[in-house]
């Protein structure tokens, strides 16, 4: 990694937004650019450490996952489900129309 | 009234038992002490009436001798933990109105304990930030010093406000990268975060699952071990949470630490240190080898790494954590025509700066092309840091530390986010490590600011935490109250 | 083109020559689980909206998944069933993108590190040819909620009901190489999906679906850019999507064009496929381990045991069933396609004659079974019933024609065939004086046929023969009114 490589542009953050699905005033877009150029290139600090034969530690965890057994003890409660939904109508919730 | 104000946690329940008066005073007075501070911002949510069901509950218990642990003992809950039936939010705009319908483990196991309790409190939203000041509903002060307002800390700013402004007797808090040892830090009480595993993390508001860890918000070290002993415990709903029976921490209060060894990781001073924080760490230094301890330098050689691993593995875990917040099944929509519309509004206008910063480079992390460079990356280096604490504590019990590079700041002085990252920059290792940290009140700074030693053990050593930082504890003889608590 | 040249199947006769197609499958199962794979909520079909949902499956704040053991085993036993090396360490990971019906934001899947690894499996083509197809993996992941499109003009509709109940995606290797492979393909899985248990196999109720990755190339070429065609729910779909979807290719290639990768619907209504507008939009999906579990792992100790819980696979079950009851492989290959089929047969044939059990299982039961729509667990005619038919024939109590009859009658009042024939007096009539008394009579009417047939006229001994068969309606034993009409008429 490179930091060059790694400098984001307006064009790039905006494609981070829309994958992030956040609506950017374009006012903030610039500062925006700056304050993620800042981080990316604080974190591309990591490029000094030789990783070659280090394996990635996902958890500290030192157990193994747990497994439950198939039963159902769960569901049946749809008024609470839906209790702090913005929109619902017959037990469902409600979005704007979604076109496949 | 006010002398109620003056008994901790543990010297209240003992008080309690001995029936000096009744957990419906003690709340009440907490009632008080919440109004009188209440410019201090800590409190989103006060539950009065909640409370006094509770307290009364408590008081019957205390009549019949069916007295629990923390039976009516008043404490605020950072509202990162869902509450069943009182609104939690995170301290975002995107979920003002939720209403959980369940109640977190952790919660619930300090109410099974006989807890009462008082309310909500403000955090950083979502806990991400370092000094509350990305609350929705605005700032929390810092009641240390009257004329200027200092930031508190965070992400558990509220918690460590109210805990400093005796508007709770005690408080929960979560910590990803310090936010329970840096605002304790920075308001002169004891904050513990346990080893990640030890609390549930079941009801928990999700910001980072690999780091998210709950814990006590104290003003005292034997506070800090009544709260964890309930708090703490294995629960199955939760795949990463511990099978491991946790000793009653309460006996390992007077233990010493005659014989053990205590490593200063020469990593950890650095410039941009204040002087007073030398100073303080250097006494405490002193005060563990006056007390018996061996004290040994080790090196904890990828220590400058932290941040940057932190700052890539926390946003990613952060950006698909919140992906949940979408205007769907909770929380503010904001409406538009489209599905895609209505996310991108909802989520761009429900979250704020920081967090959609952070999700921003959490996306960016993750992302086709980058992942290997930074995500992958991040979680190698994370095995080197975990392996430095691994070997050092091959050698030592237990890591002293400073909790922060300075004492507390003015709130909105810090504008840029690298500045402000800087500031966890000794509580994130451990962070990283999963292992257990404690950070406590030795002294004050020229302005009058407290400063805050940390300690770090080993995983799932929590008593020999607790005894040594008894010992700390004891020698630094921290007895100053904030100008701004509640008299 | 060339109507001369004999193409094989999955062969297209273009313009610029002949082109072959390239298939791989991805098909997803649902296990058949009582509980989701991630919470305690109910997986079962057709339940009112959103009431076989959790709090874990609304994804609220706070909530978590812990897994389901009996979801881990059925994948292991898939993987067995399939030849596949079962890895003691995987891993979850979140597949994040945003849908209505996707209440997390991600998808918990397995991206880098599925349970099963690489397998193989054979399947059996029309023509009794057999063929191998390679399996890439088999990973574990959660199934996505239901968004109702039909119910209000500007609003979509979101059940969650469906959201987080487990499924097993099955990746084969590119190795497909006709629709007609590819329906083969579907049809083993699902048979050994069966077999194990792990799956109903229901593609109506959406329990079996199959993602279809389609390109076409010349022979000897390297592989084409693929479409994929999703969401498949039935055979006949899958092969008629192949097909379109692979002439679709042709002629864009052939006209000089290029195909874009992208993800395609298969219209019922009109047999073609379509770009699907919605996956327009590029995808990103940040796969990352899920923080929120660990690995899952196990010994080889766990696989063991697994494995010895598996039962007699179709493979194995097909050759036993021709060594032990000396029937055709191709009828055999036939009766191990659905576990009910084999253990209705082996029910029918216990101690029969195999080969003409088999002949009636699949002509008249499963053709009778077809014709009324029943399945054949609804069938009237139990499997001892049919055994009993069995033995009325070959010893001779009823003939062949007779036993079709009582069939049709075993269809409508299932009762036993040995009860229809007492009722009806169906038994066959093999007693020679009885046989005489009927020869007798049909020679005494025909007399001038009679000294025809003796003048040389041969062929008139069918006619007797018919004659006798018709006025004993039916039950003269035909090989004895063979034998006597032959005495008598020298």
């Amino acid at each position: 990694m490179s930091k060059k490589e790694s400098i984001v542009d307006i064009p790039t953050v905006n494609k981070i937004a829309r994958l992030s699905r956040l609506n950017i005033p374009e006012a903030s877009k610039q500062n925006l650019t700056n304050d993620l150029n800042n981080i990316l290139g604080f974190v591309a600090q990591l490029d000094e450490v030789n990783t070659s034969d280090v394996k990635p530690l996902a958890s500290v965890t030192g157990h193994k996952l747990p497994l439950r057994s198939d039963k159902v003890t769960d569901g049946n409660i749809e008024d609470l489900v839906l209790k702090n939904a913005p929109e619902s109508s017959g037990g469902f919730f409600v979005v704007p129309k979604v076109i496949e | 009234m006010s002398d109620l104000l003056k008994f901790d946690l543990l010297s209240a329940s003992i008080a309690l038992k001995n029936k000096e008066f009744s957990s419906l005073e003690l709340t009440n007075a907490y009632f008080e002490a919440i109004e009188q501070t209440s410019a201090l911002g800590a409190y989103l949510e006060i539950v009065k009436d909640h409370s006094i069901n509770m307290a009364k509950a408590s008081d019957k218990n205390f009549k019949n001798g069916t007295a629990r642990p923390l039976e009516g003992l008043p404490i605020g809950v950072k509202d990162m933990f869902c509450t069943k039936d009182i609104k939690t939010t995170a301290s975002s705009k995107i979920l003002e109105n939720f209403c959980p319908t369940y109640e977190s483990t952790v919660t619930q196991n300090l109410w099974d304990d006989g807890a009462v309790m008082l309310g909500k409190l403000s955090c950083d939203e979502f806990a991400m930030g370092s000094s509350n000041e990305t609350a929705a509903r605005g700032n929390v002060i810092n009641p240390w010093l009257k004329n200027i307002k200092m930031s508190p800390g965070g992400s558990s700013g509220g918690s460590a406000s109210a805990v400093a402004a005796r508007s709770a007797l005690a408080a929960t808090g979560t910590d990803t990268g310090g936010s329970i040892r840096q605002p304790a830090a920075f308001c002169g009480i004891t904050g513990l975060k346990p080893t990640y595993g030890r609390c549930s993390r079941w009801g928990i508001v999700a910001f980072s699952s690999s780091l998210d860890q709950a814990g006590p918000l104290t003003r005292t070290v034997s506070d800090a071990a009544l709260m964890l002993n309930s708090m703490a415990g294995h629960d199955k709903k939760d795949s990463t949470s511990a099978n491991l029976e946790m000793p009653d921490l309460m006996n390992y209060l007077d233990k010493g630490i005659k014989g053990k060894k205590i490593g200063i990781p020469k990593e950890y001073t650095q410039d941009g240190i204040s002087d007073d924080i030398v100073t303080f760490y250097e006494k405490s230094i002193n005060w563990l080898k006056e007390s018996g301890a061996e004290i040994l330098p080790v090196s904890l050689p990828h220590t400058k790494y932290a941040l940057p691993v932190y700052y890539i593995i926390a946003p990613a875990e952060a950006s698909s954590n919140l992906a949940r917040y979408d205007g769907v099944r909770y929380g503010k929509r904001n409406e538009a025509a489209s599905l895609d519309e209505m996310y991108e509004v909802t989520r761009g206008n429900g979250f704020g700066e920081e967090v959609k910063r952070r999700i921003m480079i959490g996306t960016y992390v993750l992302s086709s092309g980058y992942y290997d460079a930074y995500y992958l990356k991040a979680q190698k280096v994370r095995r080197l840091i975990k392996e430095d604490f691994d070997n050092v504590f091959e050698e030592v019990d237990y890591i002293l530390t400073p909790s922060t590079p300075t004492t507390s700041f003015e709130l909105g002085k810090k504008q840029d986010p690298l500045s402000m990252y800087l500031n966890d920059i000794f509580t994130v290792p451990a962070s990283l490590a999963g292992m257990p940290g404690i950070s406590l009140p030795v002294g004050l700074d020229k302005l009058g600011l407290p400063i805050g030693i940390q300690l770090i053990a080993n995983s799932f050593d929590e008593p020999g935490l607790i005894s040594t930082a008894r010992v700390l504890e004891r020698s630094a003889e921290f007895n100053f109250i904030a100008d701004g608590a509640a008299k | 083109m060339n109507e001369s040249i004999n193409l094989k199947p999955g062969q297209i006769n273009g313009e610029t020559g002949i082109w072959e197609m390239v298939i791989g499958l991805e098909i997803h199962a649902q296990i058949s689980s009582k509980s989701k794979l991630f919470s305690g909520a109910s997986a079962s079909f057709g339940a009112e909206a959103n009431s076989n949902v959790s709090l874990v499956d609304a994804a609220m704040p706070g909530m978590l998944p812990v897994i389901n053991e009996f979801c881990v085993e059925q994948a292991v036993k898939t993987g067995l069933a399939l030849n596949a090396k079962i890895n003691n360490v995987s891993i979850f990971d979140r597949k994040n993108y945003f849908y209505a019906d996707l209440p997390q934001g991600y998808q918990i899947s397995q991206f880098t590190k599925p349970i099963v690894g690489e397998g193989e499996i054979i399947i059996d083509l029309d023509d009794g040819l057999q063929t191998t197809i390679g399996i890439e993996r088999l990973h574990l992941e959660q199934d996505a909620g239901k968004s109702l499109h039909d119910q209000h003009p500007s609003k979509s509709y979101i059940d969650l009901n469906r959201t987080g109940v487990a499924l097993m995606e099955i990746v084969s290797k590119p190795d497909i190489r006709s629709p007609q492979e590819a329906g083969a393909y579907v049809k083993k899985i699902r048979s050994i999906l069966r077999y194990v248990g792990a799956c109903d196999g229901n593609m109506e109720e959406g329990s079996l679906r199959a993602d279809c990755n389609v390109s076409v190339r010349k022979s000897g070429e390297e592989f084409g850019t693929r479409c994929e065609i999703k969401n498949l729910n039935s055979v006949r779909f899958i092969i008629q999507a192949i097909q379109s979807e692979a002439e679709r290719q042709v002629e864009i290639l052939e006209e000089g064009g290029k195909i874009n990768q992208e993800t395609r619907l298969f219209d019922t209504s009109t047999g073609e496929t379509r770009s699907m507008r919605s996956k327009e939009d590029a995808h990103d999906y940040r796969y990352f381990p899920d923080p929120d579990l660990l690995p899952l792992e196990f010994s080889d100790s766990w696989v063991q045991k697994i494995r010895e819980t598996l039962p007699e696979l179709p493979d194995l079950l097909k050759k036993r069933l021709v060594t032990d009851f000396g029937i055709t492989p191709y009828d055999a290959s036939i009766l191990v396609e659905e576990k009910d089929y084999v253990d209705f047969y082996q029910k029918a044939a216990n101690g029969k004659d195999g080969k003409l059990t088999a002949n009636w299982m699949i002509t008249e039961l499963f053709g009778a079974l077809k014709k009324e729509n029943i399945s054949l667990s609804d069938s009237p005619v139990s499997p001892e019933n049919l055994g009993q038919l069995i033995a009325l024939i070959s010893d001779g109590t009823i003939s062949g024609k007779i036993a079709k009859d009582v069939f049709a009658e075993m269809m409508i009042s299932k009762k036993s065939p040995s009860d229809i024939v007492k009722e009806k007096g169906l038994e066959q009539v093999s007693d020679d004086t009885e046989i005489l008394k009927l020869i007798d009579k049909v020679i005494s009417e025909n007399e001038d046929k009679v000294k025809d047939y003796l003048g040389g006229k041969d062929r008139l001994f069918g006619f007797f023969v018919g004659q006798v068969m018709k006025i004993s309606q039916g039950k003269a034993n035909p090989s004895i009114v063979n034998k006597l009409l032959k005495e008598k008429l020298k």
